[in-house]
C-alpha cells in the first residue's frame, strides 16, 4: 500500500510544481483541484484492514470539497469577476518553480531529521507536507491576484492536510470533519471578500489595496 | 447547571436573530443574550462544577478565571450595541447580530475547550465569523482590512493547526495514543517526544500569536481595528484575543509538562517584549486614534505574553491583566467609537477640539487612556505592577527595564494622539458633522460602566477573583 500512497503524494508534489509554474489562473485551479482529489483518494488507502465507513466519508467530502467545490467556486469567481486570466507575479514563474524546487529538496531532507514511527519512515508524507506549505507561501507572497493568493492558501491547506494523515488512525474523525467543514466556510467566505474586493475597487488587483498603512 | 449552556443559549440567540424579521428590535436580541450569559457565568463562577479530566469541554478553573471578563465585557458592549445599530438603522443588522452573538457562543466554547483540536476549531470559526462585523461599513478601506485579516489571519490559523498534528504525533512517537485532550498529552509529560514537543510549541505559539495580535504577526489588528465599529473592536480586542491566549497557556503546560517549560518561558519573554517594542514604536508614530487602540492592544498583547513566562506569580499576574485589559479597552474602544462618528474621520490631522463637541466622550476617553496606560488607581495599574513584581522576584532586571522603558514610549504615543484630538479649537467640517451625533445615554453609559469596573478591580479585588486565578495557575502549573 505503500508504494501507492507514495506515488499519490509524489503526484500531489508534482502539482505543486505544475501550481508554481502556470501562468494562467484556471491551469493554477486545475492544478490545485487535481491535488485536492489526490489527497481524497490517500485516507482509502491507508486503511489497513477493513474499510471504516466514517473514512469512506471524510475521504468522499475531501474528494467533493478540495476537487470539484470549491474549484468550482474559485472558476466562477474568476468568470463573474471578468478578469484577465494572467497571472501578474512578484516573484517570476522561473524564480517560484526554483524555490519550489529547492523547497522539495529541503522538504526531504528536513524530514529525515525529524524521528518518524516506523511505519512512518517510508512514506513520502512528511516531505510532501512539507513541500506543499512551501508552496502555499510562495503563490500567498509572490501573487497579486486575489485568486490566486486563495490557491496559494488552498494549497498550504493541502499541505496540512497531507500531516494530518500521520495521525487518521489516532485522532476522532469529529475533528477532521469540524477542521474540514472549518476550511470549506473558510474558502466561501473568502470568496465573498473576493466579490465585493472586485466591486469596490473593480479590480482583483491586490496591489492596488494600500490605503491602510502607517 | 450545565456549562454547555454558555454555549447553546447564545447560538440558539444567534439563529433566532437571524429568522427575526423586524430590523429596529432585533438588536436587542445582544443584550437579553447578554445578559443571560452573564448571570449563568456568575452563578457558574460561584459554584464551580467538577470537571470530568478527560471531558473535551468544561467549566475548568482557567475558563472560570477568564470567561466571565468576557461575558461581562460582551454584555456592555451589547447595550452599547443597541444604540450603535439605532444611529446606522440604514445598514441591515441581520448579520451583524446574528454573528455577535455566535462569536459569544463559539468564544465560550474556546474558552471551555480541553482538546486541541477543539479548541482549533472554535479559534478558527470565531476568526471566520469575525468577517462580516469588520466590513460593516461596506467602504473600499474596510474591504482591504477584511482581505488582510483573512489572509494573515488565515495563514496564522493554519499553522497553529499545524503545531497541533506535530503535539500529537509528538504523543503517538513518546508511545501514547495520540489523544489530544490537554489532560492526557499534560500525563504523557516527559514522554512525548523532545523534538515535535519544540517544532509543536513554535508553530502554535506563531499561529496563536497571529491569533492574538503578537508582534511581528500583529499587522493585521491595525486594520482590521481601525475600520471596524467601535463595538467589534472591543469585543475582539478584550474577547477573542483572550481565547488565544489561553490557548497558548494551555499548550504552554504541555510543553512544560514535557520538560521544555524554560525554552516555552524564555520565548514567551521575548516574544512578549518585542511586542511591547513594536507597539511602543509605532504607537510614537501613528495619527490615526483608532489604529492606536490596535498597538495598544498589541502592546497589552505583550504584558500578558511576559507574565505567562514568569512563573506562577507572573500567570496569575496575567490573568488578572487580562481583566483589567478586557474591561478598560472596551471603554476606550467604545469612547473612540463615539468620537469617530462625531468627527467623521479617524485622523488626528482631521480632528480637534472634540472635548468642545462631544465633552463626555472625550472626557470618558481621556480617563480611559490613564487608565490603559496604567496610571493608579485602575486595574491596568495593579496588574502590571504584579507583573514586575514577578519579573524582578525571578531577576529579569534588563526584561524589566524594557518593560518600563516601553510602557513610558507607549504613555507618550497615546497622549500625543488623544490630547491632539481632545484639545484646540475645532475645524468647521467636524463641527458640521459632529451635529448629527447626539451624545445620548445610550452610548455614554457602557464605556462608562466598562471604565467603573476597571476602577473597581483596581481598588477592591474581590477575593473569589483572586482565588480563582490562583485555581487557573494551579491547574497550569500542577505541583509535582
Amino acid at each position: 500500500m505503500s508504494g501507492t500512497l507514495n506515488l499519490l503524494i509524489g503526484l500531489a508534489m508534482g502539482m505543486n510544481l505544475l501550481a508554481l509554474g502556470s501562468s494562467r489562473l484556471p491551469a493554477l485551479i486545475r492544478a490545485m483541484s487535481i491535488q485536492g482529489m489526490l489527497l481524497g483518494v490517500m485516507p482509502l488507502l491507508m486503511e489497513h484492514e477493513r474499510l471504516d465507513w466514517r473514512v469512506v466519508l471524510v475521504a468522499l467530502a475531501t474528494i467533493g470539497g478540495k476537487g470539484i467545490l470549491i474549484p468550482g467556486l474559485l472558476r466562477r469567481a474568476t468568470r463573474a469577476a471578468n478578469i484577465e486570466r494572467e497571472i501578474e507575479p512578484f516573484i517570476g514563474f522561473i524564480p517560484s518553480l526554483l524555490l519550489g524546487a529547492g523547497g522539495t529538496i529541503a522538504a526531504v531532507a528536513l524530514a529525515r531529521a525529524l524521528p518518524l514511527l516506523p511505519e512512518h519512515v517510508g512514506t513520502l508524507l512528511v516531505p510532501g507536507s512539507l513541500a506543499s506549505i512551501l508552496t502555499g507561501f510562495i503563490l500567498l507572497i509572490g501573487r497579486a491576484k486575489a485568486i490566486a493568493q486563495v490557491c496559494g492558501y488552498l494549497i498550504l491547506e493541502n499541505g496540512i492536510y497531507l500531516f494530518g494523515l500521520l495521525l487518521i488512525h489516532s485522532t476522532p474523525l469529529l475533528v477532521e470533519s469540524g477542521i474540514l467543514l472549518d476550511v470549506t466556510v473558510g474558502v466561501f467566505i473568502i470568496g465573498i471578500i473576493v466579490d465585493r474586493i472586485q466591486r469596490a475597487f473593480d479590480s482583483l488587483d491586490t496591489r492596488k489595496l494600500t490605503t491602510l498603512r502607517e | 447547571m450545565n456549562p454547555l449552556l454558555l454555549i447553546i443559549v447564545p447560538l440558539v440567540g444567534a439563529a433566532l436573530a437571524a429568522f427575526w424579521p423586524d430590523n429596529r428590535t432585533r438588536p436587542w436580541f445582544l443584550p437579553a443574550v447578554g445578559l443571560v450569559h452573564v448571570v449563568m457565568t456568575f452563578w457558574l463562577f460561584i459554584n464551580p462544577p467538577i470537571v470530568t479530566p478527560d471531558a473535551w469541554l468544561g467549566f475548568d478553573p482557567l475558563a472560570r478565571a477568564v470567561l466571565p471578563a468576557v461575558s461581562l465585557l460582551f454584555l456592555v458592549s451589547a447595550v452599547y450595541g443597541v444604540s450603535y445599530l439605532r444611529i446606522r438603522s440604514e445598514r441591515p443588522n441581520r448579520v451583524f447580530v446574528a454573528v455577535l452573538l455566535a462569536i459569544l457562543g463559539l468564544l465560550s466554547a474556546g474558552h471551555q475547550a480541553r482538546h486541541l483540536g477543539l479548541l482549533w476549531i472554535t479559534t478558527e470559526a470565531v476568526t471566520l465569523a469575525a468577517v462580516p462585523l469588520l466590513h460593516f461599513n461596506n467602504t473600499p478601506r474596510a474591504f482591504e482590512a477584511t482581505w488582510k485579516y483573512l489572509l494573515v489571519g488565515g495563514t496564522g490559523i493554519a499553522l497553529s493547526l499545524l503545531g497541533s498534528f506535530c503535539l500529537g504525533y509528538a504523543s503517538l512517537h513518546g508511545g501514547g495514543v495520540g489523544d489530544l485532550t490537554f489532560t492526557s498529552l499534560t500525563a504523557q509529560g516527559a514522554g512525548l517526544s523532545h523534538p515535535w514537543v519544540l517544532t509543536a510549541w513554535v508553530l502554535l505559539l506563531v499561529g496563536y500569536g497571529t491569533k492574538m495580535g503578537l508582534a511581528p504577526m500583529h499587522t493585521w489588528k491595525p486594520d482590521a481595528y481601525g475600520e471596524a465599529p467601535g463595538i467589534v473592536g472591543a469585543i475582539l480586542a478584550g474577547g477573542v484575543t483572550t481565547v488565544a491566549f489561553t490557548a497558548i497557556l494551555r499548550v504552554r503546560s504541555v510543553v512544560a509538562a514535557a520538560g521544555a517549560g524554560p525554552i516555552a518561558d524564555r520565548t514567551l519573554l521575548v516574544i512578549g517584549l518585542f511586542s511591547m517594542l513594536v507597539a511602543a514604536l509605532f504607537l510614537l508614530g501613528t495619527r490615526d486614534y483608532k489604529r492606536m487602540l490596535a498597538y495598544s492592544s498589541v502592546e497589552h498583547m505583550g504584558i500578558l505574553c511576559i507574565g505567562a513566562a514568569l512563573g506562577t506569580a507572573g500567570a496569575a499576574a496575567a490573568l488578572f491583566h487580562v481583566w483589567s485589559n478586557s474591561l478598560t479597552k472596551g471603554s476606550l474602544f467604545l469612547s473612540a467609537g463615539n468620537i469617530r462618528r462625531a468627527a467623521g474621520s479617524p485622523l488626528m490631522d482631521d480632528v480637534r477640539g472634540m472635548a468642545v463637541l462631544t465633552p463626555r466622550s472625550a472626557a470618558l476617553f481621556v480617563a480611559g487612556m490613564f487608565a490603559v496606560t496604567a496610571c493608579p488607581p485602575f486595574g491596568p495599574f495593579f496588574s502590571e505592577l504584579q507583573v514586575v513584581r514577578a519579573s524582578l522576584t525571578a531577576w529579569h532586571g534588563v526584561a524589566t527595564a524594557i518593560f518600563l522603558t516601553c510602557l513610558l514610549l507607549a504613555f507618550f504615543g497615546l497622549t500625543r494622539v488623544i490630547f491632539g484630538i481632545v484639545d484646540g479649537r475645532p475645524h468647521p467640517t467636524t463641527k458640521a458633522n459632529s451635529k448629527n451625533f447626539v451624545e445620548t445615554i445610550g452610548v455614554l453609559a457602557p464605556p462608562f460602566v466598562l471604565l467603573g469596573l476597571s476602577l473597581w478591580l483596581g481598588l477592591f479585588t474581590p477575593a473569589i477573583l483572586r482565588e480563582a486565578w490562583l485555581a487557573a495557575v494551579a491547574q497550569l502549573f500542577p505541583t509535582p
